[in-house]
């Protein structure tokens, strides 16, 4: 009896070694559901979980995907405050030198509306008397910090005072509202022909030549051969590698986002079928890569920005836009009837231009990284076109937000209003002082 | 002051191992070295480049281009406004800098009149060190804490208003508790921790 309950142990612990090894059966270890962000890589499970390191080594792997954005937005609670001693005591009621200690992972009966855990009382911990300095703020509940579209933790850049105050008085619309051009150091013209081709006999299609042939990889001079490979080298379909040797910045940030994050983490690449969102069913198996987007010859941006994402995305938010002014002023832009930049496409606001001008402007391909809170928007998109309280009331309308965009915000964020009545009391007392 | 026990450098050990190694090659052993570095000793050390920099850009830079000639200003907001940072933002951006490499110090400027009041003392060496280095002018305070568990040695350095720049940003700002502010006051203090065993 003894001999068969060893055996039974002994094969037990074969079959779930062997269901960890082969990555197949990974889901039998599951602790309980993964989070918005993380589901699509949950069985990659060394994406966060190192064999050894505990705590440090799970905090080096939220750095290592989130790190950059973090210190890209100015992380108003960056972890260095927290290592300081004289915070000792409010590290022992909150670790905010760790992510996960906010931030729980595999507990969905806890996960929020933004995709994470949070819990309701972290602004509290160290600004609970906020209100003596703040009269505005006397009386306000513990946990409408941040829900009121007021503060967030990490990315402050839209909603510090006198921002909020230097935007006071924008309308809604700025009648000459454009978005960034894109912009790059010019390439050098070196088009080339439809016949001058250098595809193989066996892969040569009429169409596909043509749509190259009025590309801007034609007309940057990159052949065939320059994506698909020479000679017995030729794939069909060339890897995103092939992308990355000129579009480094591109694929990078794609490959942050939820459409290449599969790539990074060593699984096969992301597919409808596997997201939460819904998703349209004749795109379910579709692969995600550069090629799902840009038409693979034609490289057309324009339907990357709108076509592409609606051929997956199911949504009540994607399946508004066509109905919403954002749309019609997309299509006016492209039937020529108001300025470049003055439409707003998908990507207008999910992958937005960035950069400075006069210097390099291009499409950021994370389109993950402008979502969450949305806030994100604010500076790099929403404020080329509509004034600071409008955007936030809007971003703050949740109906809204899945209409897209198509009446005016019913919320009211009172952020501003706030910032102006502070600043008129610091007026008044400057005036009674001597 | 106090001497902490195990607060000496790894540089101590570093040279005992040194010499190990010098013995086990059949070389002359090393002369012997000092047992470590004193936290006081270590603390102004670390003080002395953090004031000397500070005065350097306070003077040199931010009030030189801002209040003499008038090229450039400063501003809480330097990034969206393309400005110079403040002084106190240069000093603060720097110890994080200096906090993310782990080296067991850390420093902080902190005042009785913050302008964010985060930077209000909080410890009780913080709070006695604050007004000692305002009812002392000229001295430094320096005392043993105990912080989560862990042994410090804190030193606390006065910050003075060295330039007009100083005085007039705090008088103005909004936020700022304290608008009666003049040169050479003792604004605030710099906070230095050294972890014991380090």
């Amino acid at each position: 009896m003894r001999w068969a309950a060893a055996l039974g142990t002994l094969a037990l612990a074969l079959y779930l070694g062997a269901a960890f090894a082969g990555k197949r059966d990974r889901a039998l270890f599951m602790p309980g559901a993964t989070s918005a962000g993380h589901h699509q890589i949950e069985l990659a499970c060394e994406s966060c979980h190192a064999r050894f390191g505990g705590g440090a080594a799970l905090q080096e792997a939220c750095v290592r995907c989130h790190g950059e954005q973090l210190a890209a937005v100015h992380d108003s609670h960056p972890r260095t405050k927290f290592t300081d001693p004289r915070n000792a005591e409010r590290v022992a009621l909150l670790d905010a030198r760790l992510c996960a200690t906010c931030h729980v992972e595999h507990q969905p009966e806890r996960m929020r509306a933004a995709g994470l855990t949070l819990p309701a009382d972290y602004c509290f911990r160290c600004h609970e008397k906020v209100g003596e300095d703040r009269p505005t703020h006397a009386g306000v509940a513990f946990d409408r910090c941040a829900s009121a579209g007021c503060h967030n933790f990490h990315d402050n850049q839209a909603l510090y005072e006198d921002f909020l105050f230097a935007h006071r008085a924008e309308p809604p619309h700025r009648p000459d509202g454009r978005l960034i051009a894109r912009a790059w150091a010019p390439i050098p013209e070196k088009r080339l022909a439809a016949d001058a081709h250098d595809a193989p006999a066996h892969a040569s299609d009429a169409k596909a030549i043509a749509d190259w042939a009025a590309s801007a990889h034609a007309g940057a001079g990159v052949n065939c051969s320059g994506c698909h490979g020479e000679d017995a080298g030729w794939q069909e379909t060339p890897a995103l590698t092939a992308c990355d040797e000129c579009h480094a910045r591109e694929a990078e940030r794609f490959r942050s986002g939820k459409h290449g994050m599969r790539i990074a983490a060593g699984l096969s690449p992301m597919r409808p079928a596997l997201a939460r969102l819904p998703m349209k069913s004749e795109a379910l198996e579709r692969t995600l890569d550069c090629a799902a987007c840009h038409a693979a010859h034609a490289v057309d941006t324009r339907s990357a920005a709108v076509e592409a994402c609606l051929g997956c995305h199911d949504d009540a938010h994607s399946l508004a836009y066509q109905a919403s002014p954002h749309a019609a002023l997309w299509r006016s832009e492209l039937r020529g009837k108001t300025p470049p930049g003055s439409g707003v496409s998908c990507a207008s606001c999910h992958l937005p231009r960035r950069g400075h001008p006069g210097k390099t402007v291009a499409a950021d391909h994370d389109q993950n990284g402008n979502l969450r809170p949305n806030e994100k928007m604010v500076r790099s998109v929403c404020l080329a076109c509509h004034g600071l309280g409008f955007t936030l009331d809007a971003l703050a309308d949740a109906a809204l937000v899945r209409r897209n965009f198509d009446r005016a915000p019913l919320h009211t964020v009172d952020s501003i209003a706030w910032a102006e009545e502070r600043k008129q009391a610091d007026r008044a007392s400057a005036r009674r002082e001597p | 002051m106090r001497r902490l026990e195990r607060s000496r450098f790894g540089a101590a050990s570093a040279s005992a191992a040194l010499a190990a190694l010098a013995l086990a090659c059949g070389e002359a052993a090393l002369p012997p070295t000092p047992a470590g570095i004193e936290p006081k000793l270590m603390a102004d050390a670390l003080h002395a480049v953090m004031e000397s920099d500070r005065i350097v850009y306070t003077k040199k830079v931010v009030n030189r281009l801002q209040n003499d000639l008038g090229v450039i200003r400063a501003s809480e907001h330097w990034e969206d406004d393309q400005a110079l940072p403040l002084p106190a933002q240069m000093f603060r951006m720097g110890s994080e800098i200096a906090a993310e490499k782990d080296l067991g110090f850390t420093y902080a400027l902190l005042s009785l009149w913050p302008v964010n009041k985060q930077n209000a003392p909080r410890t009780d060496a913080e709070k006695t060190g604050l007004q000692f280095v305002i009812d002392n002018p000229g001295e430094n305070y320096y005392v043993d804490e105990e912080l989560g568990g862990e042994k410090y040695f804190t030193a606390i350095y006065p910050d003075v208003a060295v330039a007009p720049a100083c005085v007039s940003c705090h008088n103005d700002h909004p936020d700022s508790p304290r608008h009666d502010f003049e040169l050479q006051d003792v604004m605030g203090g710099v906070v230095v921790r050294i972890r014991a065993g380090i």
